[in-house]
């Protein structure tokens, strides 16, 4: 059975929905989110049985239609199918589903239920576009796609000002990665005489690096810069230094979102679109995104350190692991990419529902210095994100071990040892928050018996009718209701599993043709594969992990208030402001920005608008004033002037 | 020499001068409507003598339209006329100059 | 020389001399007058019509534009009562460009028309009472234009009565 009409319905499923939600069901709630969690959930079972019927290597791997043809400008919409494409679709419709599911549960007193639905389905939609696009330019249609809806998203409570300001942010620095992205897909079509679909152009690319004779300067170069441009989409997507400002603030939108699109799915696009054309790649460019994406992860880790808002931290550790996957890629990885996006996506959406339940218990308490003692009022999210955390900071047998070790190995392979101690230390630092993040909200005293007054009044400028109800009854925490509670556990036993069912292999046939003959078999095999295969890395990644958790436990265990700041001095200081990279921009590209806008305004009015634009219409008018004298308004005229013509034109014709 | 296509064409010619002469040279609209309708007259007078030349009833049709709609023609821009009339108290074009400005 | 070619030169004659008092009358300058000697260029008119052998269009031209359309003009003459007309002259510009312009394109007419001698070729006509396979041509292959002409009257005919409604909006 080919089953070919399948991934076109899997696509087009959830924009039905959207539509459905926008046109006809805005005003009942429960239709809503059932079309939409109906329309994901159907596409995750869709996608299963896809494979179930073609395996993960379909016979038709591509098919497209044309959809657009200028000259030798040649754009197909199509689809791609492998492997890469088909996990990534299960990753979005299962993770997606399971988050779909969880915000019926967590938006259930929110004004903008349908509204939040609909603008989910879109962005499942956009999501689909992207993983499933067999072209650049389809590829980067669907990227401003999600670019939107995350928009839409981010800014859901855009009553808020802080929310609009967040979703503005997110989408203009997404916008400056999107411009060097389009500039680069633009100079690869010029550089491949007109190819844009992703198996023409990595042929094209390989044939030139590998080619015997070596490769010319020219060619070299334009690789480069061809490299370094499409990299520069996955910067501003998947939120890398320096384009990274915009995530945490992205943290402004509802919890769901921030589970969806800033930690599973949207942010991952960027990792994977560089996996998908890995092969145009060539060193210097492969170099450059190593070492962005390993400065990120640091970066981003000791940032994470000196955060309280729960939402922040997980934000920070979020960058801080794409900054993992891009360096993976740069270290020419991809399978360890994908592997760790993978699992990240299952251990990072279980976090963030684990914090949006606990925030949802406190009524939108978001500081963890006013959380603790929540293991007893909220057992299943203390477990599961227990289990989210310890699958993080990769502690055996958890996914995040296994995905994470095999970056680490991937670096000492390539023998890149700066990257390799990079990769250890943020290992280590990732421990320290995440602990430091565990103690805090969850372990020790309750720190505050009831919400601050206050607390009400934010509630209600956002907007949120729930909150000044809930306000009146009872500060007590709560378990999550069940449609909250069963996501929660199904992310958890995948961020259990995740890293020994064998997803790994499954991306090994994808990027490597000779697929290792070595690679553990047994389930056994599998549990201990890392050590087995790179003893050292495991054990030095291992060492780091207890360094962190000793740490954090030394420090925060029944700590009151942060003892960081008092033995770091500045430096904690530094961290807490997130490095003033926020000021930076501010003061220099924002300033300049403000400046070279008043310079164009200053142009626009004065040179455009009244010179030409002014002197053009004024010439224009003087013309019409002059020429309007020559109407007389006089029937007579007009019928003689019109035989003249008449006359003349025969003349033409006849006459000669 | 007989009569033939030329001299009917000749006449439908003149005809069609004439009435030409009479919608630039004279300036009440009714008497430019008869000229026009002179104009519409030598038209049909080459079409029937095209069509009784050429042994083929085309022509006669096409006549036979050009009556129907210029009696229609006719009706409706009498009746402008006559609300031009009531509105202006003229039927003379060097008083309707509200095209000038 | 026979006597449909008399009859030719008698109407033809009559039909231009006809026009030429319908739009320049040297006695009189009333619309009336030009309305009536319309009427005769269209009779005589009708009168080269029947030597041409299109005897159902003679009739039409008769009954349609001397019967009806004259009337019609003739009617909203009396009704403006238009006087006024004979007090005003001819403006010597516009008669001067008018010859010229119309001397212009009948000269170019009448030329070629010697020139190309489209009759020089012809056989001679052998169509002979037309008026039934005209009927014929006009129900079949012009069944549709026919049908919509008619849509095309009854368009005029309330064009007409909402223009001459008093208060137009």
């Amino acid at each position: 059975m080919n089953l070919e009409a399948l991934p076109w319905l899997i696509l087009f499923l959830p924009l039905l929905s959207a539509t459905a939600i926008t046109l006809f069901t805005m005003r009942c709630r429960t239709t809503s989110a059932l079309l939409s969690i109906g329309a994901i959930v159907t596409g995750f079972v869709l996608t299963l049985s896809f494979i179930a019927a073609n395996g993960f290597h379909p016979a038709v791997m591509e098919t497209s239609a044309n959809w657009l043809s200028i000259g030798n400008l040649n754009i197909d919409f199509g689809l791609r199918l492998d492997v890469l494409s088909l996990m990534m679709v299960l990753i979005v419709t299962g993770v997606g589903g399971a988050i779909h599911i969880y915000s019926f549960g967590y938006m259930s007193e929110d004004r903008g239920f349908s509204r939040f639905f609909a603008c989910m389905s879109l962005f499942t939609f956009s999501m689909l576009g992207i993983v499933l696009a067999n072209n650049f330019i389809q590829l980067f249609i669907f990227w401003e796609l999600v670019g939107v809806s995350s928009y839409l998203l981010i800014g859901f409570w855009f009553e808020k000002p802080s929310a609009a300001d967040a979703a503005k942010k997110a989408f203009i620095t997404n916008r400056l990665g999107d411009f060097g992205f389009l500039l680069g897909i633009i100079i690869l079509w010029w550089w491949t005489n007109g190819s844009l679909s992703f198996d023409i152009a990595q042929q094209q690319a390989q044939a030139v690096i590998k080619s015997p004779y070596g490769v010319t300067f020219g060619d070299n170069f334009w690789l480069t810069i061809i490299g370094l441009l499409i990299f520069c989409g996955a910067v501003g997507k998947s939120a890398q230094f320096p384009l990274h400002v915009w995530l945490p603030d992205a943290m402004e939108g509802p919890t769901p979102v921030s589970a969806l699109i800033h930690a599973a799915t949207m942010v991952a696009a960027g990792v994977y679109m560089l996996c998908r054309v890995i092969l145009l790649f060539n060193v210097e460019a492969s170099h450059v995104i190593a070492w962005v994406g390993g400065f990120t992860a640091l970066l981003a880790a000791l940032i994470a350190i000196q955060q309280n808002d729960i939402k922040r931290i997980l934000a920070y550790s979020t960058l801080s692991q794409l900054g993992y996957m891009v360096m993976a890629v740069g270290l020419s990885g991809p399978t360890q990419a994908m592997f760790h996006l993978t699992t990240h996506a299952f251990f990072k959406a279980l976090l963030f529902l684990g914090a949006g339940s606990v925030i949802i218990a406190l009524h939108h308490e978001q500081n963890i210095w006013k959380m603790g003692g929540l293991r007893q009022k909220m057992p299943v999210t203390f477990w599961t994100f227990i289990i989210g955390t310890l699958a993080l900071c990769g502690v055996p047998p958890f996914s995040g071990f296994y995905s994470k070790d095999s970056i680490l190995a991937q670096a000492l392979e390539q023998r890149n040892y700066p990257l390799f101690a990079l990769g250890v230390v943020v290992a280590g630092l990732t421990t320290f928050y995440m602990f430091r993040l565990f103690y805090i909200a969850f372990l020790g005293e309750r720190r505050t018996g009831v919400a601050p007054v206050s607390h009400s009044k934010e509630a209600a400028q956002a907007g949120d009718e729930s909150l000044r109800q809930a306000g009146s009854l009872s500060y007590e925490p709560h378990e999550s209701p069940p449609v909250m509670a069963w996501p929660l556990r199904t992310l958890a036993v995948f961020a259990v599993i995740g890293g020994v069912i064998g997803i790994r292999g499954i991306f090994d046939s994808q990027f490597i043709s000779d697929t290792h003959a070595e690679r553990a078999s047994t389930f056994l095999q599998k549990l201990f594969e890392p050590f087995a295969h790179a003893p050292i890395v495991a054990i030095i990644g291992l060492l780091a992990v207890a360094a962190g958790f000793i740490a954090a436990r030394m420090l925060y265990r029944n700590a009151e208030s942060d003892p960081l700041p008092a033995k770091l001095g500045w430096f904690a200081t530094a961290m807490k402001n997130r490095f003033y990279f926020d000021e930076i921009y501010e003061a220099t590209f924002i300033r300049a920005h403000d400046f070279i806008a008043a310079v164009m305004d200053w142009i626009d009015r004065w040179l455009v608008d009244w010179a030409g634009i002014g002197l053009v219409r004024g010439g224009t008018d003087f013309t019409g004033r002059a020429l309007r004298l020559m109407q007389t308004g006089n029937l007579q005229t007009y019928a003689f002037l019109f035989a003249l013509g008449v006359a003349v034109v025969l003349y033409l014709v006849l006459g000669k | 020499m007989n009569v033939g296509l030329e001299h009917y064409l000749v006449v439908s010619a003149l005809l069609f001068a004439l009435g030409l002469l009479g919608v630039i040279t004279r300036r009440n609209l009714l008497v430019m409507y008869m000229s026009l309708e002179l104009m519409l007259n030598a038209a049909n007078l080459a079409l029937v003598s095209f069509s009784r030349f050429n042994n083929n009833l085309n022509g006669q049709i096409l006549v036979f339209f050009i009556i129907t709609v210029a009696a229609a023609e006719v009706s409706v821009g009498l009746a402008l006329i006559v609300a031009l009339y009531r509105k202006r108290q003229t039927a003379h074009v060097e008083d309707l100059t509200t095209m000038k400005l | 020389m026979g006597l449909p070619d008399i009859l030719f030169y008698v109407f033809a004659f009559l039909t231009l001399l006809c026009g030429v008092l319908v739009i320049a009358n040297p006695f009189s300058r009333n619309p009336v007058t030009s309305a009536m000697f319309l009427v005769l260029t269209i009779i005589s008119m009708a009168g080269l019509f029947v030597l041409l052998h299109a005897f159902f269009l003679a009739a039409v031209q008769i009954l349609v534009y001397a019967g009806a359309v004259m009337v019609l003009f003739l009617f909203v003459i009396m009704l403006l009562d238009l006087k006024e007309e004979e007090r005003r002259k001819i403006k010597k510009f516009s008669l001067i460009g008018g010859l010229v312009s119309v001397g212009a394109v009948v000269t170019i007419f009448v030329k070629s028309i010697l020139a190309a001698q489209p009759g020089a070729n012809l056989s001679t006509p052998t169509l002979e009472g037309e008026t039934a396979a005209l009927g014929k041509l006009l129900f079949t292959q012009y069944l549709l234009p026919f049908e919509v002409v008619s849509v095309l009257l009854l368009v005029a005919m309330m064009g007409v009565i909402l223009l001459s409604k008093k208060d137009l909006k």
